[in-house]
Order: C-alpha cells, then sequence, then structure tokens
C-alpha cells in the first residue's frame, strides 16, 4: 500500500455572512486522486486558488474531507480520531517562518515536536542535534531565530519537523516569502532528506523551476488534479499548462518555442544544459 | 524569583548598611553567574542619560539643608543622599536584572515560572498554558516592534503624520498603526495555532521536556540564601 491514497477527495469551504446565511460554497477539493509512495520527491503545482494547500491541510489531518477516502500511512484520515496519529507520519512545514517558530532559541523550537510527543530528554537531545546537522543548522542551535535570515528560518522548521521523525514531509510553499538564496537552501534541504533519509517530500509551490527537481509532478487547477507525470512529461505540454495559469521553466518554454520556429529540438528540455546540448547537436 | 526579590530589596534600603549588602549580593551573583562584567556593564550605557537626569532633579530640587549654592540652583543634603541612593539603585536594578536575561533563556523562564506556579494547578489555574503564552510573547515582540516600523513607514509614505499636532492629534495618529497590527497579530496568532497543532501541540498533558528542570541541591539552597538575604535587607532598611 502506498503512503498516501487518496480517492475523490472533496472539501468545501462555506462562506457564511454576518446572519449565518451561506452566500457561497467554495468547493476547494473536487474529486481529487493521489497516490504518493514511500520514499517519493512529489510537486504539487496549481496557481492561488487551485486547492494546493487545502490539498496538503488534509494530509496533515489539519481539515478533514467530506467525501472521498484518504489513507495515509495506513491510518483513515477520515477519521478525526486519527489526527494526532497522522501528523506523527506527516510533517508540515508552513509558508511564513516566523508563524510557525514557537521558541526563542532555535534548538528549543527543534525540540518542540518531540516534546509534545512525550518522547524521554536524552531521546530529543539526540533527535535535536540530528535534524539540526542534516539541515545544516547545527552552528546555529544556540542563537535566537530572529537574528537569522528567511532560508535558515525554513530550514529551522523543516529541523523541526524532521525531530518528531515522520515518514513523509509536507512543505506548503515554503519559498514563497524567500529570496532566491534563501529558497535555494530550503530546497537543498529538503532534497538532501528525501535522498539520504528515505522521507517522502511533498512539495506544494508555485514556482515551476522547484517542480523541476521532484520525480512526479501534478498539477491542480479548480479543486481537480488537471495533469500529471515526471517533470519532463508535464513541462513539455506548454500550452496545456499555460491554460491552466501556470508557466513552465523558463528553457522548456524557450525550448517550445524554438520548435515552433521550426527547429528539431527533441521534447522535454528543462535545463539550460539540454538546451545546449540539443542545440549543438543541431548545427 | 530571585531577581525578583533583589530588585524589591533595592527599593527597600535607605542607609550605607542596605547599600553594601546590595553590592555584595551583587557581586557575589555576577560572579556566580560567570558572565563577564563587561558585558554586563554596556548593558549600562542605555541608561546614563536617564541617570544623569534624574539624579540632576534630585540633586538640585529637594528641599531641605543647603549643603552649597551654585548660582539659582542650590544643592541640599537631602538631595544628595537621594541622588546618589536613587542612581545606585538604578544602577543595581539594571545590573540585577541583566544577570537573569544574560544567562537564562525565555523558555527556561517560562519552565521556572511554571515549576513555581505549580501549586496553583489545584486550584485550576491553568499554570503551563500561562507560561506557555509567556513564552510565545516574548518570542513574538521583536516580530511586532520589526512590523510596527514597517507599518509606520508604509502610513509616512502615505502622508500619514505622526510628529505633529497636540496629544490628542498624535494619539488618533496612531490608530491607522494600532489596527494593522492587531489584524497581523490575529493573523500570526492563527497560523501559530496551526503550525503548533501540526506539530501535536495539546497542551500541557502528556508532554516531556528536553532539558527537564530538576532543582538539585544548589537550588534549593540558593533559594535559602535568596531569602535569607530578603531578611536581611528588611532588617538592615
Amino acid at each position: 500500500m502506498n503512503l498516501i491514497e487518496a480517492g475523490k477527495l472533496a472539501y468545501e469551504y462555506i462562506i457564511r455572512d454576518e446572519e449565518d446565511n451561506v452566500t457561497e460554497i467554495l468547493r476547494a477539493l473536487d474529486g481529487v486522486d493521489l497516490q504518493v509512495g514511500q520514499g517519493d520527491f512529489v510537486a504539487i503545482l496549481g496557481h492561488n486558488g487551485s486547492g494546493k494547500s487545502t490539498l496538503a491541510r488534509h494530509l496533515n489531518a489539519l481539515l478533514t474531507a467530506e467525501e472521498g477516502t484518504l489513507w495515509i500511512d495506513g491510518k483513515d484520515a477520515m477519521d478525526a480520531g486519527n489526527a494526532w496519529d497522522i501528523r506523527k507520519s506527516t510533517g508540515m512545514v508552513f509558508q511564513n517562518p516566523d508563524n510557525q517558530i514557537v521558541a526563542g532559541v532555535v534548538e528549543e523550537d527543534v525540540a518542540f515536536g518531540p516534546e509534545n510527543l512525550g518522547i524521554p530528554p536524552i531521546e530529543i537531545l539526540k533527535r535535536v542535534a540530528k535534524s539540526l546537522h542534516a539541515v545544516g543548522m547545527s552552528e546555529y542551535r544556540r542563537h535566537s531565530p530572529n537574528r537569522l535570515s528567511g532560508g535558515q528560518k525554513q530550514r529551522v522548521a523543516i529541523a523541526g519537523v524532521m525531530a518528531m521523525e515522520p515518514k513523509c514531509i509536507v512543505l506548503d510553499e515554503p519559498t514563497a516569502m524567500l529570496d532566491p538564496s534563501g529558497r535555494k537552501e530550503v530546497l537543498d534541504a529538503a532534497e538532501r532528506l528525501n535522498r539520504e533519509k528515505g522521507v517522502t517530500v511533498i512539495l506544494i509551490t508555485h514556482y515551476m523551476e522547484e517542480a523541476v527537481r521532484a520525480g512526479r509532478v501534478f498539477v491542480m487547477d479548480q479543486g481537480k488534479v488537471v495533469m500529471q507525470g515526471t517533470p519532463r512529461e508535464v513541462f513539455s505540454q506548454v500550452e496545456e499548462l499555460r491554460g491552466y495559469r501556470l508557466d513552465v521553466p523558463p528553457m522548456a518554454r524557450l525550448a517550445h518555442e524554438l520548435r515552433k520556429e521550426g527547429l528539431r529540438l527533441p521534447e522535454g528540455i528543462l535545463t539550460r544544459q539540454e538546451l545546449v546540448e540539443a542545440l549543438c547537436r543541431l548545427s | 524569583m530571585a531577581t525578583l526579590l533583589y530588585l524589591l530589596s533595592l527599593f527597600l534600603f535607605r542607609n550605607a548598611a542596605g547599600v553594601a549588602a546590595a553590592t555584595l549580593w551583587l557581586f557575589f551573583l555576577v560572579r556566580l553567574s560567570k558572565v563577564p562584567f563587561r558585558y554586563m556593564v554596556r548593558g549600562l550605557r542605555a541608561i546614563v542619560m536617564i541617570l544623569a537626569l534624574t539624579a540632576a532633579f534630585h540633586l538640585f530640587l529637594t528641599p531641605g539643608e543647603t549643603l552649597v549654592v551654585i548660582g539659582k540652583l542650590t544643592v541640599t543634603k537631602e538631595g544628595a543622599q537621594n541622588a546618589f541612593f536613587l542612581s545606585i539603585r538604578l544602577i543595581y536594578l539594571i545590573l540585577g536584572s541583566s544577570v537573569l536575561t544574560l544567562t537564562t533563556t525565555p523558555n527556561q523562564l517560562a519552565d521556572g515560572m511554571e515549576k513555581a506556579l505549580r501549586p496553583l494547578q489545584k486550584l485550576h489555574v491553568p499554570v503551563h498554558e500561562i507560561s506557555m503564552m509567556m513564552s510565545i510573547a516574548l518570542r513574538f515582540i521583536p516580530i511586532l516592534i520589526e512590523e510596527m516600523d514597517k507599518i509606520r513607514k508604509a502610513q509616512l509614505a502615505r502622508g500619514a503624520d505622526f510628529e505633529s499636532g497636540n496629544l490628542w492629534k498624535r494619539v488618533k495618529a496612531m490608530v491607522p498603526l494600532l489596527i494593522p497590527l492587531f489584524v497581523s497579530a490575529f493573523r500570526r496568532a492563527n497560523d501559530l495555532a496551526l503550525a503548533m497543532e501540526a506539530r501535536c501541540y495539546r497542551g500541557g498533558a502528556g508532554r516531556t521536556k528536553m532539558r527537564p528542570l530538576r532543582y538539585r541541591k544548589a537550588d534549593h539552597a540558593a533559594y535559602l540564601v535568596t531569602a535569607a538575604y530578603f531578611a536581611a535587607a528588611i532588617l538592615l532598611r
């Protein structure tokens, strides 16, 4: 069985006015099917309001779907009683680095999760050291998070989730508030965890360049999964992506435009390196 | 705790014996904390102005037996005494509290508070929640200050005027500053609650600590010594 199995998942936001009358029903998730295996690196793409963050919150049992099935690590997420168990299996990193760090010292924040799980102190110390090392933040363990850069704060947040030793971490637009170098730091850390520790990573983002790193990409639009496949498969369909108000990575787009102009370039070019090699082969 | 008692004791002494006791005690604490003295003195720089001002006021404006007359200003015996004690008090106040803040992280402080207030739990006082709120509040102070500064600049850029007018006008000018700040604080609180829940936080029950606060003999002894000092301060008054 896969780590995450979702079938026909649906969730509605009900917007009420002051008198509690329903004014609008937003179907944020509309029949989502999703399978993620242990150790995968998956990206979920979508523009604002496509339902990707809502989906993320289901994976962490912060929201419970109204219809469909959702199994996480063998536990039924439709049953609200399993919420705490599910949160142990899937950790979550949020968008705003400041609003998810609880403690005033880096190591105390990383310890917050394991402390909540009731893990003995010696084990907590070990886990804190290990997870800070895994994201390359060991030397900052006694610093105040207020003095760290955005990328560093997000890495601390990842360490805080890792210290709970989940099987899967969900990163909900972790780089949206960061500068390019901070973005790279965070993605490198997530990729390393996936490669070296075998942790399943689900990256939710609207940056196409970030999704290129994933093994598999899901594209969401209006609460549905509309495309899925390897980054190469998905990003070669430039026109379709544009229909979902998404932009393909710059090099894939350049290759696409060149192909339209009559150059015989192969499909599925994603990086600058690949484009250069393909162009050299032409002449 | 000890710090609080120490600060209280500062306001008790009125004579030289009290000053001597407070000095000794502070010296003892500083040595014990192993914080470099230079580091602590640096904290004093911030209050030099206030110190000079209050000392000057007390020196010149306290009525009583005249000591020296400089032009129109009269220095009285009581004034000199007051100025001296007040400066000492202020300096020791800062030094004493910096011993606490330089040796203890906010979380340790909250832990200590939680422990000290534990007996109140029997009266259904939510001790754990209070100390959690304390440590979160401490963590968000600098963030909110930064945010306040940002909002201020944003409003200034839109032509807001915070500096002119009478007091009432200035207070009213603060409204467009405070409302966005509150809104954003609530939003942050919401996010943080979600993040804490995602990390399995569900109140104090069943939680462990990375570095549990265990009182050893030395800590109990410290309580005793502090109590003794406080008693002495009252007696020497």
